[in-house]
């Protein structure tokens, strides 16, 4: 039977699990809807909302329209990798997926969100990487959204087993200037014993476009994960994005830089959260603001009770480059053990004359001079995803940013 | 999840420190029966207000201004959004709000009724004032008991009295800014303290006169169940100095106690003020006090703040720097013991070019306590060449000790340098063994270490203060190496 079904409202019409999908999964959408229905829309009271912006979480008249081009392109894939979009997943490696898909809470603000993604989301990428099995080369995603006020929830859930390694590069664009998109994205990385696991999202979507991005990452014992963000689209983005440190040699990066320009606004939420002792976090977020942009970092550091030895850093540097931009840092620590080293820095200022006369004295003009700084200043952010193709993707989409700056 | 921890944080405190803390506690634990003539009962109702009125004699515009902080403290919810759920135990209709003897301070202690006078003997302060003291104030309960300036200083036209006092006496010096530094409706506790402030310092220094010796202040709660609501107007008239102190005990009752101040601080054009608490209430004590100063064209204002007693400590000292290049500091030390939080921090508000602040919080966790710094530092549109710099280092001494650091930095523009940093450390085993193998004891190795800690900051309090600061720092710390 095939009939036309009107554009579904995504704030009000009730989500329809596609036939094809386990019957757990429909459960667990229909759930997640109701959730959806009851949490409160955040308030100014929310401390995880302070200095933020309310009015951006207005989606009325957002439609769920199946409107988004994902591709997926992997390189050659070693025995046992299974990497295939999450509709495909849920079909064939159902049992994999539900033990692991959306498990953790989202304590950072956007839990009415993450359920509207849970109840709605239909695509994205599952990767599963088996014991001792190392993916060389990164897989590559890329996201095009398209039609106005159509919003996308895709979905990016990556398991490493023991000792496997693999880096995904997930890419957040639009497909014209003009669509006013939203993507409520979710991410789920799961780093298991002794894997390195690197994931790295850029998003660049359109001036009209809207996203909020949930990443919770879980780091095994001896594992190593690497979560970096870079953004330089949207009119207004949120990133909310957790790591927990399960056990013992746990360790994750924690990175992202921003270009926000004009009226831009980016909110960046972090926890680093060591639930083990003997485990390392390191946090880096750099934001170069221009014209009347905004940003908005708040850190936290959370170090269980028990959990000894741990040494977590946490560092956001913003850098101004104009005199109309607005930077706010919170970046704090709750400390509930013993012998460890905690630290976090945060810094505010422009760049100062004397580099600039360092670099004319060497004939470089000012404006050339001041782009070659704030470069300078992105990379040292992205030299930490120590994955030489990934490094040149976000380069890249770097200096597509700055060549829209005069 | 459940993880082996060395040291079980109660027999970290061993019968030997218990010992100490209680010499230490002992000082100010001791009170006498209750003699007031006025006694507002117990709750607080707009009855409650009229009746604190009605003893002060209040001015009309008194009256009504206490009315509207009543009105503003019912409306506000309590800031737990934010702040700890302990505050939900405090009973407000619990508590007594004005308790005192008689309405005018004495201005000799041979007149002051005996058990005050032994009270305060026993804190020290006669003795203090006769060593190095400009003036001083005792406050007993709601009302001070004692009131004393030096004859040059009260020729040289410094006022010093109690805010009813100042209200009634010197209207046209204290009211354009009372209650203007930090409006009734800035927090639910400024609001309680304007519905039933009593007590308190009202200073006003005339232009370029730079007082040489501190005058200080001594706040002791005497009765149970009770509430201290001081209120202290500070003005430094341009290009003068002053340096204020104050200090606060109350014996250790059954049940809990409030104190819930408002400070506020007015430097003129040029002037200096410096602000020292050495904070000691006993450990049932709610200390929920506001404090802000504001700085106009090259003033500078500086709270130096030290922490070390109370169940629950709120404190957040603020400066706005309201003139080019204003000055705004903070130094804070924090000392949580077992059954503390001390939630302590500073807020800068950058109002005019070039204006600087300044934010050193060194905080201690001993046992189980919890030392939170919260702070914010703003920066607002169209300034330029503000400066912001702010270090917090927290020292952790046992296993179950916490600390939490919450800054919020805001900046507008990019013609500013603001930094933050915060580290959480231990003591070194290192640090401790090389000690422990000249013969020092592990205790006193500790105590040496924590006092290298603060001692940077210790220095800042005037010398009678840092020598009393450390004992009683060496004291909280005994016995309780992990």
């Amino acid at each position: 039977m095939s009939t036309t079904i009107a554009p579904m409202n995504i704030l009000e019409t009730q989500p329809q699990t596609p036939a094809a999908f386990p019957a757990w999964f429909s459960d667990l959408q229909q759930q997640a809807w109701q959730e959806f229905l009851t949490t409160p829309m955040p308030t100014r009271k929310d401390e995880v909302w302070r200095f933020g912006n309310l009015k951006q979480l207005n989606f009325e008249g957002y439609l769920d329209e199946e409107n988004t081009q994902t591709e997926i392109s992997t390189p050659d894939l070693p025995e046992g990798v299974i990497c295939l979009p999450l509709d495909q997943a849920l079909e064939s490696h159902g049992e994999l997926v539900k033990e692991h898909f959306m498990k953790r809470e989202t304590r950072l603000g956007s839990a009415k969100f993450a359920a509207l993604h849970k109840a709605r989301v239909k695509n994205g990428l599952f990767v599963f990487v088996p014991d001792g099995v190392r993916v060389e080369q990164p897989i590559e995603v890329r996201h095009v959204l398209a039609g106005d006020a159509s919003a996308s929830f895709p979905h990016t859930l990556i398991i490493t087993g023991k000792n496997a390694e693999v880096s995904v590069f997930d890419h957040f664009s639009s497909a014209n200037d003009d669509d006013a998109g939203l993507c409520v994205a979710v991410n789920d990385l799961i780093a298991g014993d002794g894997s390195k696991l690197t994931y790295c999202a850029v998003q660049e979507l359109n001036l009209t476009s809207r996203m909020i991005q949930v990443n919770a990452t879980t780091v095994g014992r001896d594992a190593h994960a690497v979560a970096f963000t870079l953004n330089t689209g949207c009119q207004w983005a949120r990133n909310e994005s957790i790591s927990r440190l399960d056990a013992e040699g746990a360790h994750s990066d924690m990175l992202s830089c921003s270009i926000p320009t004009g009226t831009q606004q980016y909110d960046q939420r972090t926890y680093q959260h060591h639930a083990a002792p003997h485990t390392n976090s390191d946090l880096l977020y750099k934001n170069t603001l221009f014209g009347t942009s905004k940003t908005i970092f708040s850190g936290l550091i959370l170090v269980d009770q028990g959990a000894h030895y741990t040494d977590a850093y946490q560092t956001c540097r913003n850098l101004m480059m104009e005199d109309t931009a607005e930077a706010n840092s919170m970046p704090g620590l709750e400390i509930n053990a013993d012998q460890v080293k905690c630290s976090h820095g945060s810094t505010s200022a422009s760049i100062s004359d004397e580099e600039i006369f360092y670099l004319r004295a060497r004939g470089i003009a000012p404006r050339q001079a001041r782009r070659l700084i704030a470069n300078g200043f992105s990379v040292e952010a992205v030299e930490r995803i120590r994955q030489e193709r990934l490094e040149e993707l976000v380069l890249a989409a770097i200096d597509r940013k700055f060549s829209t700056i005069s | 999840m459940s993880y082996e921890t060395t040291v079980d944080p109660v027999d970290a405190i061993d019968a030997e420190t218990q010992v100490a803390i209680d010499v230490d506690r002992a000082k100010g634990d001791f009170h006498f029966p209750e003699k007031h003539k006025f006694d507002a009962g117990v709750g607080l109702s707009s009855d409650t207000v009229d009746y604190i009125s009605n003893v002060k004699d209040d001015p009309d515009w008194v009256r009504a201004f206490r009315h509207k902080g009543l009105e503003t403290f019912l409306n506000k919810p309590m800031p737990t959004n934010w702040a700890t759920k302990d505050l939900d135990n405090i009973h407000f209709d619990e508590i007594r709000y004005y308790l005192a003897d008689g309405q005018k301070p004495k201005r000799s202690w041979d007149e002051v009724p005996p058990e005050v006078l032994e009270t305060f003997e026993r804190l020290g302060v006669p003795e203090q004032e006769r060593a190095f003291l400009a003036g001083v104030e005792a406050q007993y309960d709601s009302e001070a008991a004692y009131s004393n300036v030096k004859e040059e200083l009260e020729k040289d036209g410094v006022i010093f009295v109690n805010s009813t006092e100042g209200l009634k006496e010197h209207e046209e010096i204290f009211r354009p800014w009372f209650g203007k530094v930090i409006p009734t409706g800035d927090n639910k506790f400024s609001a309680l303290n304007s519905a039933v402030f009593s007590g308190g310092s009202f200073i006003y220094i005339p232009k370029g006169l730079k007082v040489k010796h501190p005058l200080q202040a001594y706040f002791r709660i005497n009765s149970e169940n009770f509430g201290q609501f001081e209120r202290t107007l500070i003005i430094a008239d341009e290009g003068a100095e002053v340096m204020y102190m104050e200090g606060c005990t109350a014996p250790k009752f059954e049940s809990t106690t409030l104190h819930s101040a408002v400070v506020e601080l007015v430097a003129m054009k040029g002037a200096k003020i410096q602000y020292v608490t050495v904070q000691n209430w006993s450990s049932n004590v709610f200390n929920l006090v506001t404090k802000r100063g504001i700085a106009h064209e090259d003033a500078e204002v500086r709270w130096i703040d030290c922490n070390i007693g109370s169940r629950l400590t709120m404190k957040y000292p603020g400066v706005v720097m309201k003139g080019e290049r204003a000055r705004g500091e903070v130094i804070s030390i924090a000392l949580a013991n077992n059954g503390q939080h001390q939630d302590t921090g500073a807020k800068m508000i950058h109002a005019a070019n070039h204006t600087t602040s300044n934010v050193v919080s060194k905080s201690i966790s001993v046992g189980e306590g919890r030392a939170t710094y919260r702070g914010q530092v703003t920066i607002p549109k169209h300034l330029k060449g503000c400066k912001n710099n702010t270090e917090c280092d927290a020292l952790m001494i046992n296993a179950n000790s916490k600390t939490d650091t919450y800054p919020a930095i805001t900046v507008r523009g990019n013609q500013h340098v603001t930094q933050h940093e915060a580290s959480v450390s231990q003591v070194s085993e290192e640090m401790l063994f090389y000690m422990q193998q000249r013969g020092i004891s592990e205790a006193a190795a500790m105590s040496l270490a924590v006092n290298g800690f603060i001692n940077d900051l210790v220095s800042e309090f005037p010398m009678e203060y840092s020598v009393e600061l450390k004992r009683l720092i060496e004291l909280e710390m005994e016995g309780s190496v992990g």
